[in-house]
């Protein structure tokens, strides 16, 4: 096991140098000179040069890698160029607030998702079937954006059940109040995708041998469900659930940013409409080295769940 | 053809085929210009409603129904108005009949905030949606084709190098590294749009092609076409590809699905296609303002036109893997 882990890491080197290549290269490259973004409209060409030379963007291309390199390495990505805040500041500050909404997000439809499989899967074939995955992909064809307008304006702003928008202070009031009709409209979005995929996970383990053989042993149809089929389709389940993290960290942003929520998400998107590079190059490598993990400890998990597995 | 039986024997898939269709006849009359030319003539009054609502009685519509005369201001600076000639050109070449129109009260299916009809935006948007989901599938299906077969053909060092390049791009959340591309280029327009999606959209392709390509390389027909003296090209792509083909079209339908999604959060946001053009999304950002005044339908429309399409053409999707490659459901 530890060398299967240490052979993992090894190899994962050379994908996440990729990564940070492909980030320079689109950032220092395709994306061009930021100094006249950040003079401004007026500016004379010392002033240009002036910020050229403290962004280092006036060395060549081979010394600007290294000091990309060497910035990943410390964690030190530098300074926001519209706000001037510190980007790991940045980072250690929108972190909690996206994780308040993003993990209970996560959980309740993970669970909301594995059940409403399981039932379809029991009841396959029937109509109750066939209604449930036709509605699943009617519900999947209408965009997020649309199920964020609409639950904002019915439950926010007609209902005054929650909050339309904000943030809090207190991390039980964030948790309470103004997450949870982000944490609704996030389960409910991805409650259509995820059952459709739970179902096929469930439905490939009921037409297995064991299942026949527990049947034909007298065992009762729950305990069928509950004990073999779950634990046998939990396996890639766990996987997929472990693989979509490092997403998150990319936040929701368009939860994040209707809802006005001071997440990592909406820093994102923040910083894309501003062009607002060291954020976005940071984020970036975060999240590779982040997929990177989530992808190992799934294939961990995986051996971890079903000893039958062989790592290689 | 046998798949073609197969499919003429789903009724789901059929409807949804006929669905497609339908609205791809929509954008081929959209883009010749025969419906929807006009779409951003202000006919309507503002908010206009639908009209099966009826008319908007509440004093903040009150309709002019001429543009208000401007009197000369009375010249006693002694000052000549350098831009006098310049602006008497550019009125000459506006169009009067706009000016002088009388605007109207109902659209088929409402205006908007200035008055544009929502029906026409509809179609308009339809258009922008298809052609760049279609384009950038086509664009995303080919880049992670090509690069597939090369990578299962061949093995060794090519395959692991374009295995390589495929972590890297799998490493970063899809939305991310669209969103990065996209604060990069720094550019609107539906080129752009299409370059954008297409480039970060080959993964899948890739992986399925290339597991495809590693299956029949060592098939009897594949050295049989060696004896004959084939070319490792011809092999590829005469003589592989339409053993893969069933692959490479389902993959294609679904992406088309994916792009259509993706350029509308795009619009939304901003970064997707130019202020002229419009889109479901530009649509939608729109509407999340009239909400609160209660105009909904702009949204209704350009939702329900989405959610159609999306879920037809998804449909299909599943009728065509299901007619193409058929397994015990």
């Amino acid at each position: 096991m530890t060398a299967y882990i240490i052979r993992r890491l090894w190899q994962s080197i050379p994908t996440l140098l990729g990564v940070v290549l492909l980030v320079f290269v689109l950032f220092n490259w395709i994306g061009g000179d930021p100094a006249y973004l950040l003079a401004g409209k007026m500016s004379n060409p010392e002033q240009i040069e002036n910020i050229r030379r403290q962004l280092g963007v006036d060395q060549p291309y081979y010394v600007q890698l290294w000091i990309f390199i060497t910035q990943i390495a410390t964690g030190d990505f530098g300074a926001s160029w519209a706000t001037n805040e510190k980007v790991s500041a940045i980072f250690a500050s929108r972190l909690g607030p996206s994780l308040t909404v993003l993990v209970p997000m996560l959980i309740i439809s993970t669970l909301m998702a594995m059940a409403m499989a399981m039932l379809v899967a029991y009841a396959r074939g029937s109509l109750t079937d066939r209604v449930v995955m036709i509605s699943c992909t009617v519900g999947q064809s209408i965009s997020i954006l649309v199920y964020i307008i609409v639950f904002q304006y019915v439950f926010a702003f007609q209902l005054g059940w929650f909050p339309v928008q904000g943030w809090g202070h207190d991390f039980l009031v964030n948790l309470l109040k103004f997450s949870a009709l982000p944490i609704l409209v996030g389960v409910v979005v991805s409650l259509a995708p995820d059952t459709r995929l739970y179902r096929s996970f469930f439905l490939d383990e009921i037409n297995q041998d064991y299942v026949r053989t527990a049947r034909a042993k007298g065992m009762s149809e729950a305990r069928v469900m509950w004990v073999h089929v779950l634990r046998n389709a939990a396996i890639p389940i766990v996987t997929h659930v472990l693989i979509q993290l490092p997403a998150l960290l990319a936040g929701a942003f368009l939860i994040e940013r209707f809802f006005s929520i001071p997440g990592i998400g909406r820093e994102v998107l923040l910083a894309v409409e501003r062009s607002d590079f060291p954020v976005i190059k940071a984020v970036t490598i975060y999240v590779a080295v982040a997929t990177l993990a989530a992808n190992l400890l799934a294939d961990i998990l995986y051996k971890a769940i079903d000893p039958r597995v062989q790592l290689k | 053809m046998l798949a073609w039986h197969r499919l003429c024997r789903d009724r789901v898939g059929l409807v949804s085929l006929a669905v497609v269709t339908g609205y791809a006849l929509v954008v081929i009359m959209a883009v010749c210009g025969w419906i929807a030319q006009d779409w951003s003539r202000e006919v309507g009054v503002n908010y206009a409603p639908p009209v099966f609502v009826g008319v908007d009685s509440s004093p903040l519509e009150k309709p002019s129904a001429s543009v208000p005369e401007v009197t000369a201001l009375p010249d006693d600076t002694g000052i000549a108005d350098p831009l006098a000639d310049v602006i008497a050109e550019i009125k000459k070449g506006m169009p009067l009949a706009q000016a002088k129109e009388a605007r109207v009260q109902t659209l088929p299916l409402g205006g908007d905030k200035w008055g544009r009809d929502v029906l026409k935006k509809t179609i308009k948007g339809t258009e922008t949606s298809l052609i760049v989901g279609l384009l950038s599938a086509l664009l995303a299906v080919a880049i992670g084709t090509l690069l597939g077969a090369q990578a299962g053909y061949y093995g060794g060092r090519v395959d692991d190098f374009l295995n390589w390049f495929y972590s890297i791009f799998t490493s970063i959340p899809y939305l991310l590294l669209v969103l990065a591309i996209a604060a990069v280029l720094n550019q609107k327009g539906t080129l752009t749009v299409i370059l954008i999606l297409g480039l970060t959209g080959w993964t899948g392709i890739f992986r399925l092609v290339r597991a495809e390509y590693l299956k029949h390389r060592t098939r009897e027909y594949v050295l049989a076409a060696d004896a004959i003296g084939a070319s490792n090209t011809q092999r590829m792509f005469m003589h592989i590809f339409p053993n893969v083909s069933h692959v490479v079209l389902v993959q294609l339908s679904l992406h088309v699905v994916l792009f259509i999604k993706s350029e509308v959060i795009l619009s939304f946001l901003g970064f997707g296609v130019g202020v002229d053009t419009v889109s479901w999304g530009s649509m939608l950002s729109e509407a999340q303002s009239e909400l609160i005044l209660g105009k909904w339908w702009q949204l209704v429309s350009a939702t329900v036109a989405m959610a159609v399409l999306v879920t037809a053409f998804s449909l299909f999707a599943d009728a065509l893997r299901d007619a193409l490659d058929p397994r015990l459901k």
